[in-house]
């Protein structure tokens, strides 16, 4: 335990935010067209989805009219529980079907093509609840994240020497990626003996293995402790600064705040506003549909008011349990 | 006086070509359950499907082996497609209802009256591995004795081939999975979403497991009807069930422990009616000889039980790919 909490301090020191370091892919400012406000057209849009639609029953889980994500940026999507964040990241990833709508993804059509094929189009996702592959090793699972691998084909994989060559180039690439996640040491272990945050790191890394254009990582930061959120969010500044275009779920406006470059809200299945971090946290429908009146004060004096208005309700002189 | 020839009838089962066809078969389990989690239930399906297509090839239709053999391999791959497309898009266990449904048709549907002119009915189909034996490059005279078993030149053969079949199945399956491609079905196994993230086709990679899988059972079945003949019932859920605790005896994900499953599965079965016989004729066990025939399931059915209890990962498995934690 001591152990893990000192590599976490150390890599938390290595992964803090490189302000210094260029991006690989300076983002055209501003990054909008013309009028800033929900639906607004991106100088270089990466994905563009249009009139996406899903029904559960009688509820509208997602009604995206339109929504465009920048290329080269983080893109952060916040909103309510029951927004329709992770069902809308499911349509574009290709797990679920939507009722009507379309969206491309780097200028191809996407709508209709199933989940395996989006990913190899260079849209890999993450998920919130993490997917481990439990009976795998750490080294496995990340080399299964390798595109294009010959011996993945039935015929070829009975003759080794046709693939023997790129296997080892994809664990040269996978030990690479798991010392950039600090995860080199546990790359024999089998994935079930990890904690909750290094499977979360490992799905973060076994993404980029297919070397992606586009990842939409669902709740990265969720059930995360504090130094290791900021090493996950170390991690997502550097897949911009790689070239990567990023697009997270999150629920703490200090991280979107820290690393995003431009925020969408959903609410009710709709994108309600979009803009800069600092700019759309101002936004009245924001605030009202998500942040809440009470995102500017502190935390103590929320609580203190909360206590209070406990014990009042109880009656004099009743005992604490 | 007590008779302990059932030893040597024990023993014998280690190497009966039915154990070999079990091993095959239960070998196809571990690549369908063990190996990528699908639930097949219908195992004893492919089995009947391989062995009646060789079967009706060799006698109804009177074609060479090797016509035959091929027949076999072709219809364990028609069932698997016809079983799969369906159902491995949905969830795991659609396919395992539809597997224990359609073994159950296939074993109904050749023993029926109107498919006797074919398939013999419920009587089944004899001497299918005539030209089998036709083949043995053998001297006619050898023999070889086990105790008070003594196998002739064509028995010697069948046991010969039927093992080195089951040798190289147990090698091709070992290579598969330590490749890229039993990665990605091992990938499916723990985690079938997190595969398609990574842009695998779930759906093909099933579909080619499932055909491996059948194709062995259906394979494995032709060495159990050579020798002695087709009988539609010997293909009922008994033998599905009979494969899935051969393959928990043995472990689920490893290749030896199918075979070395199927091996100790007939031979403790084999000395338990062996040991429950002579207690009934030595009057030590007060039951009639009819019942002593049952008790040896029930033991086989204790000692399931018992084996997923205390060792769910069986004989050969390693307990971090135990398959029964939820």
């Amino acid at each position: 335990m001591a152990d893990d909490i000192a590599a976490e301090r150390a890599s938390l020191d290595e992964t803090a935010i490189e302000e210094s370091a260029a991006d690989a892919y300076p983002l055209p400012d501003p990054l909008w067209k013309g009028d800033i406000g929900p639906g607004c057209a991106k100088v270089d849009p990466i994905l563009i989805a249009d009139s996406v639609r899903k029904t559960f029953g009688g509820l509208v889980a997602v009604d995206v009219e339109h929504v465009e994500i920048p290329r080269h940026a983080i893109t952060a999507l916040i909103g309510p529980n029951g927004a329709g964040k992770t069902t809308f990241f499911n349509l574009l990833t290709g797990f679920d079907k939507p009722d009507s709508g379309s969206w491309e993804f780097d200028g191809t059509d996407l709508a209709g093509v199933p989940a395996w094929k989006i990913a190899r189009r260079g849209e890999v996702r993450t998920f919130q609840l993490t997917k481990a592959f439990g009976g795998l090793s750490v080294i496995d699972s990340m080399k299964l994240g390798a595109r294009d691998q010959l011996g993945e084909s039935f015929w070829a994989c009975l003759i080794p020497p046709l693939w023997r060559a790129q296997e080892r180039g994809i664990e040269e690439r996978a030990l690479e990626l798991l010392k950039q996640f600090k995860l080199y040491e546990k790359r024999d272990d089998l994935a079930l003996s990890m904690s909750g945050g290094q499977r979360k790191l490992l799905e973060m890394a076994r993404a980029l293995m297919s070397a992606p254009q586009l990842v939409m990582l669902d709740e990265p930061m969720a059930g995360v402790n504090p130094a290791l959120t900021q090493s996950l969010l170390g991690h997502i500044v550097r897949l911009k600064q790689q070239g990567m275009t990023v697009v997270f779920v999150e629920h703490d406006m200090h991280m979107v705040q820290a690393i995003a470059d431009w925020v969408v809200v959903m609410a009710e299945g709709r994108v309600v506003a979009e803009g800069k971090p600092t700019e759309v946290m101002k936004d009245p429908v924001v605030v009202d549909a998500y942040l809440g009146a009470n995102m500017d004060r502190d935390l103590g004096e929320v609580v203190k008011e909360i206590r209070a208005s406990y014990a009042a309700s109880r009656p004099e002189g009743g005992s604490a349990q | 006086m007590m008779n302990w020839n059932f030893l040597w009838v024990a023993l014998s089962e280690l190497i009966t070509p039915q154990t070999a066809a079990y091993a095959l078969a239960a070998l196809g389990l571990a690549v369908h359950f063990g190996y990528t989690g699908l639930l097949n239930f219908g195992q004893a399906g492919f089995m009947a499907v391989g062995g009646y297509a060789f079967a009706m090839c060799a006698v109804t239709f009177n074609q060479p082996f090797w016509v035959c053999i091929l027949a076999a391999v072709l219809g364990s791959v028609l069932l698997a497609l016809l079983l799969g497309v369906p159902t491995l898009r949905l969830r795991a266990d659609y396919l395992s209802i539809v597997t224990i449904g359609t073994a159950e048709i296939v074993r109904l549907v050749v023993r029926s009256p109107e498919m006797g002119t074919w398939t013999g009915g419920s009587t089944g189909i004899n001497r299918s591995g005539a030209s089998f034996f036709a083949m043995n490059p053998l001297p006619d005279d050898l023999s070889w004795t086990l105790g008070t078993i003594r196998y002739n030149s064509d028995a010697i053969w069948v046991r010969l081939v039927a093992w080195t079949v089951v040798v190289l199945a147990g090698l091709f399956v070992w290579q598969i999975m330590r490749s890229p491609w039993g990665r990605v079905v091992t990938g499916i196994r723990e985690n079938e979403d997190a595969v398609r993230a990574l842009g695998k086709n779930v759906f093909a990679y099933k579909m080619q497991v499932l055909v491996i899988g059948g194709v062995l059972a259906g394979v494995g079945a032709i060495f159990a009807i050579m020798p002695t003949s087709l009988q539609p019932d010997n293909y009922g859920t008994q033998t599905t069930f009979f494969l899935w605790a051969i393959l928990l005896l043995g472990g689920a994900a490893t290749v030896l422990g199918p075979i070395v499953g199927a091996m100790i599965f007939w031979a403790l079965l084999a000395l338990t009616d062996g040991i429950v016989a002579a207690g009934v004729s030595t009057g030590v066990l007060p039951i009639t000889t009819l019942q002593s025939g049952q008790i040896r399931y029930m033991m086989v059915g204790l000692a399931i039980m018992l084996l997923v209890i205390f060792r769910p990962q069986g004989i050969f498995g390693r307990k971090s790919e135990v398959l029964f934690n939820g």
